[in-house]
């Protein structure tokens, strides 16, 4: 499926390292086309679903690739599909509901019937009614299945791609990202959760915003007021796939404030020592995991989050709708084998994440400020240099590395 | 608590209790839209639950929403960390409530259903409908006054736009 750019996009990179982003890759409706062909459609792997979410076999969710409707559905075999959801007769959508349960997919507009891996079974009146009309005599149902994604299942996760030359799921993953995903789906999960939010603003906004492990204790306040989360806590970032997958970690109870800003008082405003929670089981927790890791946002280019912050456990799925919307879908889980206590401390830590997170909330709004400061301007580049102007592994949060990443994964892609 | 819309349900309070529900409901709403966002947690009970949560998962009976508190402290700690350590653009709402469907709880309380639509009103002017759905609410009478044991709002939509701070 990968083209040429077309002539109406004209992205003009300052520089061949990535620590500057001109701001038109955020506001070019054309270049958004370019994306869906070059990226979600290209050879990546799209998240599309968590397994669980279609557990019994017909259980089908409607959800995006890029901006391409799909339906995700599990057949007799318990195998995992994925397909454009759209008749390959006269393109009409088969599924208009979010999730359910068939025998078969059957268009509702001249009844085209599909098995549950896509394959056009039959036609009605394909022979005319009484052998008068129907189909030509040459006409083939094999022709006619509908548009079929490759899809891999990992830990749960089932990802697609609609491009032959995507390297399998693991390869495209690599050791280290694969070896994350293991960890945190390592036993059968239970999701408890699920919404999404509105984000005005281009997707790639949103994935910088995931990547960026500079902003969490800046502009989430929150999590600094109570010591959730300090940049000077130990942690670091991993950043892998040319650059479009990133993992940033970091432990909580081993940081220090000494010698760093958030001891001079008026110096940060995310710094509120006035402020005590008068309900502090809130943010009880427990070590979840043997490795002391506490926080841990995980990042698949180009549209998956994996996010630990304490035992708050959840998957994003990001689906771009135009040059300036998206849609953030959250998929918050725990595990099967949770005792009622831990089942406890993930429902009061809930109140942390999502479009009403007390230490996430900013993100649904930060892109947006960004995309209505840069409306029709086409001289000027987001500045990248945090941590240096490489795309390398860092031992400190305070660093735009991850962010750098993306944009080189997203360059090479591009072919720009 | 699902099946208390029933037509000519015969548990139906009298005119004196309905009234008294309302009038909880209409002052609820105008705290929270004139902005006494620390008068709020007063209409809970000590031990509450706050709730909300969408339809779609209300009804598959999952346990998360996008806010839940278990005790007044909790809904005090949500409009401290608004006023205190959260960022967002200005907003307010203006709630619209209608009738309250109230039926006698069992036990003491009163059981109330109210369809809510709540517009924000943000700082520049812009006003949009942010969120409808119904408050399922199980009210009590505690020193002479009624409150919220327990509030679920149940949006009807699963999305957010942008994001949802001040509380429903």
């Amino acid at each position: 499926m990968s083209e040429t750019l077309t002539p109406n996009v004209n992205v003009q990179w300052p520089s061949s390292n990535t620590s500057r982003v001109p701001y038109t890759v955020f506001t070019d409706p054309e270049l958004f086309k370019q994306e869906q062909k070059e990226i979600f459609l290209g050879p990546n792997w799209n998240f599309v679903a968590m397994e669980l979410e279609i557990p019994n076999k017909g259980d089908y969710k409607s959800t995006f690739v890029g901006d391409t409707p799909v339906v995700v559905v599990r057949d007799e075999e318990g195998q995992v599909h994925c397909f454009v959801n759209r008749c390959a007769h006269r393109g009409s959508v088969l599924v208009f509901d979010q999730t359910g349960n068939k025998e078969d997919f059957t268009c509702v507009y001249h009844n085209w019937r599909y098995d549950l891996s896509g394959k056009l079974k039959s036609v009605a009146f394909q022979h005319g009614v009484r052998k008068v009309g129907g189909m030509p005599k040459d006409f083939s149902l094999d022709d006619h299945h509908l548009t079929r994604a490759r899809v891999e299942v990992y830990y749960g996760l089932v990802f697609a791609t609609f491009s032959d030359e995507t390297p399998p799921l693991k390869e495209y993953l690599g050791e280290r990202m694969a070896n994350h995903i293991a960890r945190v789906l390592n036993r059968p999960i239970r999701i408890l959760g699920t919404y999404s939010q509105t984000l005005h603003s281009n997707w790639k906004l949103y994935m910088e915003n995931s990547k960026d492990s500079y902003h969490a204790s800046l502009l989430h306040t929150f999590f600094t007021t109570f010591k959730l989360n300090r940049l000077s806590m130990e942690g670091g970032v991993m950043v892998d796939g040319g650059g479009g997958h990133h993992l940033s970690w970091s432990k909580r109870g081993t940081d220090s404030a000494t010698g760093t800003e958030y001891e001079k008082p008026g110096e940060l405003r995310s710094l509120n020592d006035e402020f005590t929670l008068a309900d502090p089981t809130l943010i009880n927790a427990w070590q979840e995991f043997d490795d002391g890791i506490t926080h841990a946002i995980q990042t698949v280019f180009p549209n998956f989050v994996l996010q630990q912050i304490q035992n708050s456990l959840a998957v994003r799925l990001l689906i771009p709708l135009s040059a300036e919307k998206s849609e953030l879908y959250w998929i918050m889980f725990g595990y099967e084998d949770d005792t009622p206590e831990q089942h406890d401390m993930r429902l009061r830590q809930s109140n942390l994440i999502g479009p009403a997170g007390l230490v996430s909330l900013e993100d649904g709004m930060i892109g947006n400020f960004i995309q209505r400061s840069i409306k029709h301007e086409e001289n000027h580049s987001a500045v990248l240099e945090m941590g240096g102007r490489e795309i390398e592994d860092q031992q400190s949060r305070v660093s735009e590395a991850a962010v750098r990443g993306f944009w080189q994964a997203y360059r090479a892609r591009m072919g720009q | 608590m699902e099946t208390i819309t029933k037509f000519n349900a015969e548990t139906t309070v009298n005119a004196e209790v309905q009234h008294k529900v309302e009038q909880l409901l209409a002052e609820y709403a105008a705290t929270i839209d004139e902005e006494q966002y620390r008068d709020w947690p007063q209409y809970f009970t000590e031990k509450c639950l706050y709730k909300i949560i969408s339809r779609d998962n209300y009804h598959k009976k999952m346990p998360f929403g996008f806010m839940y508190c278990d005790n007044r402290n909790m809904l005090r700690d949500r409009i401290a960390s608004m006023k205190n350590a959260n960022v967002y653009e200005p907003h307010t709402y203006r709630h619209m409530l209608s009738r309250s469907v109230v039926t006698d709880g069992g036990d003491g309380s009163l059981i109330a259903r109210t369809s809510y639509m709540v517009v924000r009103i943000m700082h520049d002017g812009t006003q949009e409908i942010f969120s409808t759905g119904s408050y399922i609410d199980r009210i009590v009478s505690e020193d002479g006054k009624l409150r919220f044991k327990e509030k679920i709002v149940v949006t009807d939509s699963t999305r957010v736009d942008v994001l949802l701070v001040i509380p429903l």
